[in-house]
């Protein structure tokens, strides 16, 4: 069976091959291209270019009932159920088999599913309600759904990002067993340890393109290595920080979430005057929760946050936007700006009530317009109007606009998520070298990344975190290798002392190599031990 | 003519200083076309084309000449448009300008009398505007108006005070009673995520059924008699006329514009409609700026409802004299589309209150004169509703360019 594809917007001239019953790992950060690609095989968007080939075959989708019809089946990443469905009635939905007047026979659905739930150990009753089902077993209800449609080919799209541990070691399993039966399997994900359980074949995706294949006996080091890249490597001129007093500290920090899943875990750290402290991490292990708890959308259930001797408990975001706190959201055109807004207005979308912009209830027009214009010149913004809707300029210089709002007045504190995200190389730089420009002023920074790009080009220190807790704050000059180490959940000591070497030559590579191994078996065990502990601190 | 509409290209250099006047030229254009207002116009003369067709096919002399078309196809045309002609010519008479009326009195009445219809429409609509503007369905205009002609129609008549004041000081409860019924579903939404859809609906009825409740109570109507209806408020504390007695032009109209022009400081001037705006618009980035969506979704309600309650208070005050079971009509109704119709804006939905008004006012003296049914000026309104809610529809039906597309950030 063959694949070609290539030439998509976000996927430039990519070729994939698919052999029957493999387990094919497409490897990628966030934004690479891994979901784009599957989604067009699955025929929810259309392929500007290339071939879709099927045992030799071309083919061509209009819409995911052909991709099903050939055998293609798809769960995604954020699962497409019906809540107040039966798993029988998910599983019909979208071929319905129908009895004699067109009436449902879900007696059918009901059959297969029992069938297919028996034959892979899944354990699910047809008739329990979808919205009563863990996450974990809804995927399977997708599995069920993509299998009984005769599904050769099932893409995975990281259905790891919502499973807690145990739940994920339960889909591998699902996936040997599927892998055994004959069906191929793509699974989508960034995280490391999972591909080296289970692939038979690894692809690496980096913006859009394949940048090799890897075998999984690759160590999770070189993975992280040829996934994060080193080719382009944002050289942001700065210089040594000079560090003053640590203004803002977090002790003990913990939040949960609604499900009551900790999501930041006990975190304690110190940002010091004029230094800029990278969170890094994979998506999805708390650093989001974390800011939006600094500023204020979050309640902690535990924990202090102090800034300049002055706890911030129960203060509300206007309080702590009043007390100095700079605030870029990771999702910039959800939470950072008013798309139907004009430019002027989101300038002051957090300030609209303060001197010089108000003067009592009334808004000045023309102190605003006055600003605005200042600060497009200042930042660059390149924009017709700053009376027109923010909604017609480009994603950099919306970020732009975000951040000469937030950097527009005297800071206690910054924090940036994600600042740029979906940026174009040239704001990139721009918005490192204001951030940079921020902390030379003094200001604590904190800035969120996923991208270890952005946390090399801008950090003094580094707090990786992983799975709501901060693994290890190392400095600034720690290697890739180790950082992605620590980002799967290798403690800090073990991640440097596994990767010291690596660059010395060859002859310490295996060494490396075999140490690294350990070094991750050991953090599989630690996160057991991390996860029970958590487990019962909620309790 | 080729229109450009595809949203702006991503991070585009900036383009050299004549180029980009030719575009805000370009814009200007783009915007004056595909114009809100420009589809609310069209939409209206849409609405009276379709109306025409309605009184011609509801006219016993139209349809006779249409039986004899072809004998006679000439005679058909000038029933036809004679017709639909003397039924707009009468709307027009009643609604704007009588220009058959024996003084010069009677000739300028209609347009007075299309004001005094508008008010309560302008006052409402501007509550359901400003509620639409930030996100908030208020559908409860009906309730909020009869709450506040209940208790501002009550201290009318149950207080004893000198004149003028006495308005005032009903005027005020018309106001705290709009304001507490809406508030109610503003803190509910706001407490509890209840949807203000439903609950102003539900509000709509109870507020419906208790005035109906205390018509029938003595006490309440400080009447004896056994008519659902109460006494006629006081002198002091109906609203004052503008122009003397045969003119029904009461300082509700006033009070009116004086609403239109806070509405709109309230909106595009002051902090406060600041943050309502940023909540409508976008919720989450309201809240990440450090606006307190609660506190702006009850805020919005009260201001909502009291707006209706004055709209109430103008109606039983000024018009009425006395509480009715029908006291507030279909006002609260006819205000969303009065709101839909001026789009949220406080200008449009003053012009569209007026518009209303004069067919309401018109309405009469066309059924009286040309027996055209006044169900035909209920039909034009809600086609124009219709099709307000639907501009492609508008756009597509006089070729209009698709207004430029929002650039969505993905």
């Amino acid at each position: 069976m063959t694949k070609v594809f290539g030439s998509f917007v976000a996927n430039d001239h990519i070729d994939l091959t698919i052999e029957p019953g493999e387990i094919h790992a497409l490897l990628g950060e966030n934004g690479a291209g891994k979901s784009t690609m599957m989604n067009v095989l699955y025929g929810l968007y259309d392929a500007d270019g290339g071939d879709i080939l099927i045992d030799d075959e071309p083919v061509k989708f209009s819409g995911p009932g052909d991709a099903v019809a050939a055998g293609i089946g798809m769960v995604h990443q954020h699962f497409m159920l019906v809540p107040v469905f039966t798993v029988a009635e998910s599983v019909a939905l979208g071929y319905e088999p129908t009895k004699s007047l067109g009436l449902l026979d879900i007696a059918e659905a009901r059959k297969k599913v029992t069938e297919i739930s028996s034959r892979f150990n899944f354990n699910i009753d047809p008739d329990a309600l979808i919205e009563d089902l863990p996450v974990g077993a809804q995927q399977r209800v997708e599995i069920i759904k993509a299998l009984s449609r005769d599904a050769e080919i099932l893409i995975l799209d990281e259905p790891t990002a919502v499973l807690t541990p145990q739940e994920t070691d339960e889909l591998i399993s699902i996936m040997r067993q599927l892998k055994e039966q004959g069906t191929s399997i793509v699974f989508i994900t960034h995280k490391l340890r999972e591909v080296r359980a289970i692939a038979d074949s690894i692809t690496v995706i980096r913006r859009g393109k394949i940048v090799g294949e890897a075998s999984p006996d690759s160590t999770e080091t070189e993975l992280a290595s040829q996934m994060v890249g080193r080719a382009v490597s944002l050289t942001t001129e700065k210089d040594d920080a000079d560090p003053g007093d640590a203004t803002f500290q977090v002790r003990n920090l913990t939040v949960v979430d609604k499900a009551e899943n900790v999501v930041v875990d006990d975190v304690s750290f110190d940002v010091r005057r004029g230094e800029i402290l990278a969170v890094a991490g994979v998506q999805g292990n708390g650093q989001t929760e974390l800011a939006e708890t600094i500023i204020g959308l979050t309640e902690p259930r535990l924990g202090t946050i102090t800034l300049d001797g002055k706890s911030l408990g129960g203060a509300s975001v206007k309080d702590r936007l009043g007390a100095g706190i700079g605030f870029v959201p990771e999702d910039r055109s959800t939470d950072g700006i008013i798309a139907e807004f004009a430019i002027r207005d989101n300038m002051i979308l957090d300030v609209y009530d303060r001197e010089p912009y108000a003067k009592g209830l009334n808004l000045r027009s023309k102190t605003i317009t006055a600003e605005a214009k200042k600060k497009v010149e200042e930042f660059d913004i390149r924009l017709g109007s700053v009376v027109d809707p923010i909604s017609t300029l480009s994603g950099g210089n919306q970020q732009k606009v975000v951040l000469s709002r937030e950097l527009g007045r005297e800071l206690r504190l910054f924090i940036a998520s994600q600042p740029t995200r979906g940026l174009d190389v040239g704001s990139i730089e721009f918005v490192h070298k204001r951030v940079i420009a921020e902390r030379d002023s003094g200001t604590p920074c904190i800035i969120v990344s996923t991208e270890l790009d952005e946390v090399y080009g801008l950090a003094d220190r580094i707090a990786v975190m992983y799975s709501g807790r901060i693994v290890g704050v190392v400095g600034a000059d720690t290697s890739r290798e180790a950082l992605g180490l620590m980002m799967a959940g290798v403690p800090a000591d073990e991640a440097l002392a596994a990767t010291t070497g690596t660059s010395d030559g060859s002859d310490h590579a295996q060494a490396a190599t075999d140490e690294a191994g350990t070094a991750a078996t050991a953090a599989g065990t630690a996160d057991d031990d991390s996860a029970t502990t958590s487990a019962e601190e909620t309790k | 003519m080729t229109t450009d509409i595809s949203p702006a290209a991503p991070s585009a250099a900036p383009p050299p200083e004549s180029e980009a006047e030719d575009g805000k030229q370009q814009t200007l254009l783009q915007e004056i076309l595909s114009g809100s207002w420009l589809v609310s116009l069209l939409a209206i003369v849409l609405a009276l084309l379709l109306g025409g067709v309605l009184i011609a096919v509801s006219n016993a002399e139209v349809v006779a000449a249409a039986e004899n078309f072809f004998a006679a196809p000439g005679e058909f045309f000038s029933t036809l448009f004679s017709t639909i002609g003397n039924a707009y010519s009468a709307l027009f008479r009643g609604a704007v300008f009588d220009w058959d009326a024996r003084t010069a009195e009677r000739a300028i009445r209609p347009l007075t009398e299309s004001m005094v219809s508008g008010t309560p429409l302008i006052l409402t609509g501007l509550g359901i505007a400003l509620a639409f503007r930030c996100g908030l369905f208020n559908i409860g205009g009906q309730g909020q108006v009869i709450l506040g002609a209940t208790i501002a129609g009550f201290l009318g008549y149950a207080l004893p005070l000198p004149p003028v004041v006495h308005m005032l000081v009903a005027v005020l409860g018309g106001i705290i009673g709009g304001a507490i019924w809406a508030g109610i579903a503003g803190v509910l939404k706001a407490r509890t995520g209840a949807n203000e859809v439903i609950v102003t609906i539900m509000l709509n009825s109870i507020a419906g059924y208790a005035l109906g409740y205390l018509l029938k109570q003595n006490w309440f109507t400080h009447t004896t008699s056994a008519n659902p209806q109460s006494r006629v408020i006081d002198d002091s504390s109906q609203m004052f006329l503008l122009l003397p007695a045969p003119f029904r032009l009461h300082f509700g109209f006033i009070i009116a514009i004086l609403a239109t022009i806070f509405v709109w400081w309230l909106l595009d001037r002051s902090t406060i409609g600041f943050e309502f705006k940023a909540v409508g618009a976008n919720p989450h980035a309201a809240r990440t700026a450090g606006i307190s969506v609660s506190k702006v979704t009850i805020i919005v309600m009260i201001v909502a409802g009291a707006l209706a309650g004055l709209g109430g208070a103008a109606q039983v005050l000024g018009t009425e004299y006395k509480l009715t079971g029908g006291i507030s009509g279909s006002i609260g109704f006819d205000a969303i589309t009065v709101a839909l119709l001026g789009r949220s804006k406080p200008l449009g939905t003053f012009l569209a209150g007026l518009l209303f008004g004069a067919f309401k006012a018109g309405g009469y003296l066309m059924q009286s004169q040309t027996g055209t049914p006044i169900d035909i000026v209920l039909v034009v309104q809600s086609v124009i509703v219709l099709l307000i809610a639907a501009p492609p529809l508008v756009r597509s039906i006089f070729r209009l360019p698709t207004p430029v597309l929002k650039r969505k950030e993905d």
